[in-house]
């Protein structure tokens, strides 16, 4: 039994469920428990609402692309959590594997990291290309590539079919 | 290349690693010996099962690895994937060898794969825990069909030992035709012979319990009634509980209402 709450900040009863919503609160909840953020690197008064169309995480590190890219060799473990496309199993395997020697890009292929994501966050030592690009142009495309179901539904335009 | 065959026991497995050192065996490819063909450019050396050999391993390995890596070594023997004991072979190489503890090294090939094969088979186990359904037959005795995707019976049969003491139970992997059978003292392993199609209605009433039908009809009811259809997630669902398991599932073969 889950009573129903006639709070004026819910979604009215009876209009269909905001998935898209839920899921982003739900990545906002976890990068809370599991990947040491604060709130305020979240939101915050400049950023006081959750972007649609892609992850808090991937948000965060657009807005503080300065730092980055970082070498996957010497990045500190908690930075190595933030860093878009590494989980916390990845993150961990990363940073046991990198006490035994050089870690590669063939390495991070294998260790099964999102590799479209973290390429323009990290780099292996010397090569690394991100073309010196913006923020703007980065979400671009790391969109165009991913293919979430909710896709459809980042745009506000409204749907015609 | 030398095949090495053995009969395909973890104890089998840990021969054929003794006498590869103690026979200094180059290149040695491990094969089950029900899979091995003939090499054509090496000998061929059979493997006999020795207790002594297989503990000696055992033993070295007991005190160089930590227990998980351990367990993950085991688990992923139980995968019987195709040359995964070659695999376990190089694995086990490259740890004696080394003189710090090198398990988490996750840049070496056979480490990583030992790691995501062993997590695949720890899932399976965790589904088949929730997966095995009993029915009660005439003579007191509950009994399982399932079908899992790896060798997890072994891994399960503590599990289901504590959970149903003062049951007798039977747990059969259909596809791998043997089982675990608990007579309310020991678990021990079965195989048995069928002559019919186990999923013939006719030939289950027979040996089934005469309520048996009546509380899969409450199973199936209950499933029913506390379900919300308006909340239907079907990829979500099948994620949860691939097709593939459905039909050893009472709650998945709705007959008749």
């Amino acid at each position: 039994y889950v009573p129903i709450s006639n709070d004026n900040r819910l979604p009215a009863i009876g209009t269909p469920v905001p998935m898209i919503r839920e899921n982003r609160l739900y990545q906002a909840d976890w990068l809370l428990r599991f990947y040491d953020f604060k709130v305020s690197e979240i939101v915050n008064q400049d950023n006081p609402l959750l972007d649609m169309d892609i992850d808090p995480k991937l948000g965060w590190a657009l807005r503080n692309l300065e730092i980055f890219p970082m070498d996957v060799n010497t990045i500190d473990y908690k930075l190595l959590l933030r860093v878009p496309g590494i989980g916390i199993q990845s993150a961990r395997k990363i940073y046991e594997a990198r006490k035994f020697g050089h870690i590669t890009w063939e390495h991070l292929k294998k260790i099964g990291i999102a590799i479209n994501r973290t390429k323009y966050f990290l780099h292996t030592g010397n090569h690394f290309e991100r073309r010196d690009l913006q923020p703007m142009q980065i979400k671009q495309l790391i969109l165009q590539e991913s293919g979430s179901k909710y896709k459809p539904n980042f745009s506000p335009q409204i749907k015609l079919f | 290349m030398n095949i090495v065959s053995y009969d395909g026991s973890f104890e089998g497995l840990l021969t054929a690693v003794f006498e590869i050192y103690e026979y200094k065996i180059s290149d040695p490819q491990i094969v089950n010996k029900s899979q091995a063909a003939a090499s054509l450019f090496g000998e061929t050396h059979h493997v006999q099962t020795d207790p002594d050999k297989s503990k000696r391993v055992y033993k070295k390995l007991k005190d160089k690895l930590t227990p998980n890596a351990f367990s993950q070594l085991y688990k992923t023997f139980l995968s019987e994937l195709t040359q995964i004991e070659n695999v376990i072979y190089r694995y086990i190489v490259y740890v004696l060898a080394a003189k710090t503890a090198v398990e988490n090294n996750y840049a070496h090939p056979d480490v990583l794969l030992l790691q995501q094969v062993s997590r695949k088979v720890h899932r399976e186990k965790h589904r088949m825990e929730a997966f095995v359904r009993f029915q009660l037959t005439k003579d007191d005795l509950y009994y399982s069909l399932v079908q899992p995707d790896f060798n997890v019976l072994p891994l399960i049969s503590k599990h289901f030992q504590d959970r149903y003491t003062d049951q007798r139970w039977l747990i059969y992997d259909s596809l791998r035709k043997y089982g675990l059978y608990y007579d309310l003292h020991i678990v021990e392993e079965v195989s048995l012979n069928f002559s019919a199609d186990v999923n013939d209605k006719n030939a289950l009433k027979e040996i089934c319990d005469d309520k048996e039908e009546l509380y899969q009809k409450l199973w199936q009811q209950y499933f029913s009634s506390v379900n919300i259809a308006a909340r239907k997630n079907i990829k979500l669902h099948i994620q949860h509980m691939p097709k593939r398991y459905w039909k050893h599932l009472v709650e998945k073969n709705v007959t008749e209402y």
